[in-house]
């Protein structure tokens, strides 16, 4: 069966294509940037609000696809706790030569603390390599939706969304 | 299990411990707490069995509507323990058939 | 006998809202509901709401809970009476309430009742072990009373609250979660469903529980991948070892004084089930009897609130306690925002279900 968001919960590269959240990869070399995986027309729009550039477009009606302006997305993060589906990411490629910096909410406990070594997982929650907490960020605004930042191997940068739960 | 800590809800507290009866059996719960969460916590899911086949039922709807989880509650029969605040020295029984008035032990 | 202009049963988001609005126009209020707090299910709601500013998004249910009920507080013109039944319609002016451990008759001009919906069974060897039980059952339970009643979830069901508590089943601790879905595509929403792939779930969809077992409570279940017509494949059955099973397979309304008062219903898949006939200013059948939120059909808390806004502001109106002008703008506003939350590809079932109960009212 082919497996997509609809049949298994995971976007397929085709349904990339739609998507109009994924920045362009000239973008991806001048520094961080957001990338909106949200690909399904619900009415929903906080992303929108929450960017402080103005960088996210989502307009009337309000189930558009969120478009992202990355021209005006310097990837300060804002929009990665307002997303009610948890669907916004931020990767930095600039960070090193070899490494990567990927951001993505995070909600569980233990929250991982700055410089823990951790699991880094993919969209299907498969280890795809070992990783290091490089932030942390916790926000009263963002209301208990931490936003972790992980060191990764650049290789991946595009596969990591997260990683695995911590031992309590 | 209790679920003590929370990533959204922060942690509960476990300050206001009351002593209970289950079966004659003594258990601690949190005061106020639904009878039904006390049991659970306590790792006890059966609440009564039926009258005819004495099959096991415990929680279905949690909020107080399908009455799958009611037990005999200081000598009262049926009382929905999914939605009845516990307090000390509450005496629970498991319920068999439709209860009795004055509890098991008064059959 | 306790008068007053609107009799409100039900304190959940629709409830809350309706009595706020109409609290707020001046009418005196009487709010009923049978739990010892009010909310209904808001506060098991942790996750942030979908939508857009008007309708709080990116806000957790819980606090829109927990600031409906200050405001409630702060306004003179509500009685809140909780632990208290409304059980009896005498007529639609006439309503007897088990209060304070005595029966009391409300006299009222007006009625919204939201009484909400409750969750559906589904059926099979073993649905009545312990351990086995709703979905929102288990969201109350690891929310609301912070009991997580197993490890092992077997999710049956793959819509939104499916997805939802699947998700705050990890977040409460809970070990693994397998998802089954007899369709063969996701029923919820896909980012609910990326969430929880993210953590480990494994999600089957074209596969359905066959039966469930364990001595006194759930140690087991039997899974089978089932044809398009839901029926089990032969040869296809394996075991899993689970120890909660959690039904979420949609909800009903909850119409009993509705039934007692002689409301008309409808049957309406797409909302739960039977559903009381309702116009677009959420008037039953009955004149001066208004519903509002899950009660008159299953959707969600962000439309149970403007359903109880656009009731109350319903009420006032024909007590003449606001002006048509007023009215017909409020109207207009809180009929935009429910038509933006039934837009999409999966808003266009609701709304056209909507649409056709309203064309069936309009025959009364």
């Amino acid at each position: 069966m082919e497996e997509n968001l609809k049949t298994c919960g995971v976007i397929s590269p085709e349904e990339f294509i739609n998507c109009k959240g994924w920045p362009s990869d000239e973008r991806f070399l001048k520094g961080p940037v957001a990338i909106l995986e949200c690909i399904e027309e619900i009415p929903c729009n906080p992303c929108e609000c929450s960017c402080p550039k103005g960088a996210i477009y989502v307009g009337h009606p309000i189930t558009n696809l969120p478009t992202l302006d990355e021209s005006k997305c310097i990837g300060c993060k804002s929009c990665i706790a307002s997303c009610p589906g948890l669907a916004i990411f931020v990767e930095d490629h600039t960070f090193s030569d070899k490494e990567a910096l990927v951001s993505f909410p995070f909600e569980f406990i233990p929250f991982p603390k700055k410089g823990e070594k951790v699991s880094a997982v993919n969209r299907k929650s498969e280890v795809v390599c070992t990783a290091v907490v490089h932030d942390i960020y916790c926000a009263k605004s963002n209301d208990s939706t931490m936003i972790v930042t992980l060191r990764i191997d650049k290789q991946y940068v595009h596969q990591v969304r997260s990683c695995k739960m911590l031992e309590a | 299990m209790r679920v003590i800590a929370h990533p959204i809800l922060g942690n509960i507290s476990q300050e206001n411990e009351v002593t209970v009866y289950v079966d004659g059996k003594e258990m601690r719960g949190i005061e106020g707490e639904p009878i039904a969460a006390m049991l659970a916590a306590n790792r006890i899911y059966t609440h009564r069995f039926t009258k005819k086949r004495h099959e096991p039922r415990g929680i279905f709807c949690a909020i107080g509507r399908c009455t799958d989880c009611v037990m005999i509650v200081d000598g009262i029969p049926n009382v929905r323990t999914c939605v009845t605040p516990l307090k000390e020295g509450m005496v629970i029984e498991t319920q068999h058939g439709v209860g009795h008035w004055g509890g098991e032990k008064s059959v | 006998m306790f008068e007053v202009d609107l009799l409100i049963v039900g304190a959940g988001p629709a409830g809350l809202c309706a009595a706020l609005e109409a609290g707020q126009q001046g009418l005196t209020v009487l709010l009923v509901d049978e739990n010892a707090k009010p909310g209904g299910q808001l506060f098991k709601q942790i996750h942030k709401f979908f939508g857009s500013e008007m309708h709080k998004a990116g806000t957790r249910g819980f606090r829109i809970g927990e600031d409906l009920v200050r405001e409630i507080a702060a306004c003179p013109n509500i009685t809140l009476w909780l632990d208290s039944v409304v059980f009896s319609a005498i007529d639609q002016n006439h309503f007897e309430v088990v209060h304070n451990c005595s029966v009391q008759v409300i006299k009222t001009k007006k009625v919204i009742v939201a009484t909400g919906a409750i969750e559906k069974g589904l059926v099979f060897p073993g649905w009545t072990l312990p351990g086995v039980m709703g979905a929102g059952a288990l969201q109350t339970m690891i929310n609301v009373n912070r009991v997580r009643p197993g490890n092992k979830l077997l999710m049956v069901g793959s819509g939104n609250v499916g997805l939802i508590v699947s998700y705050q089943f990890l977040q409460a601790g809970g070990e693994s979660v397998i998802l089954v879905e007899a369709a063969n595509r996701i029923g919820g929403y896909g980012v609910h469903a990326s969430k929880i792939r993210r953590y480990g779930t494994n999600i089957i969809t074209g596969c359905s529980v066959e039966s469930v077992s364990g001595n006194g409570k759930v140690e087991s279940a039997i899974l089978a991948k089932v044809d398009d017509k839901f029926q089990t494949i032969k040869g296809t059955q394996w075991e899993e070892k689970v120890d909660i099973v959690a039904i979420a397979v949609g909800l009903y309304p909850l119409m009993e004084l509705l039934r007692q008062l002689g409301c008309k219903f409808t049957m309406c898949p797409a909302l739960g089930g039977w559903v009381p006939v309702h116009d677009e200013r959420m008037e039953t059948s009955i004149n001066g009897i208004f519903i509002a939120g899950d009660v008159s059909g299953a959707e969600e808390a962000s439309t149970a609130m403007e359903e109880g806004r656009l009731a109350a502001w319903s009420a006032t109106y024909d007590l003449a306690k606001c002006t048509k002008n007023k009215y017909e703008s409020v109207r207009i506003d809180i009929t935009k925002r429910l038509e933006a939350l039934r837009s999409g590809p999966y808003g266009i079932a609701r709304k056209n279900a909507k649409d056709s109960i309203y064309a069936i009212a309009k025959k009364f």
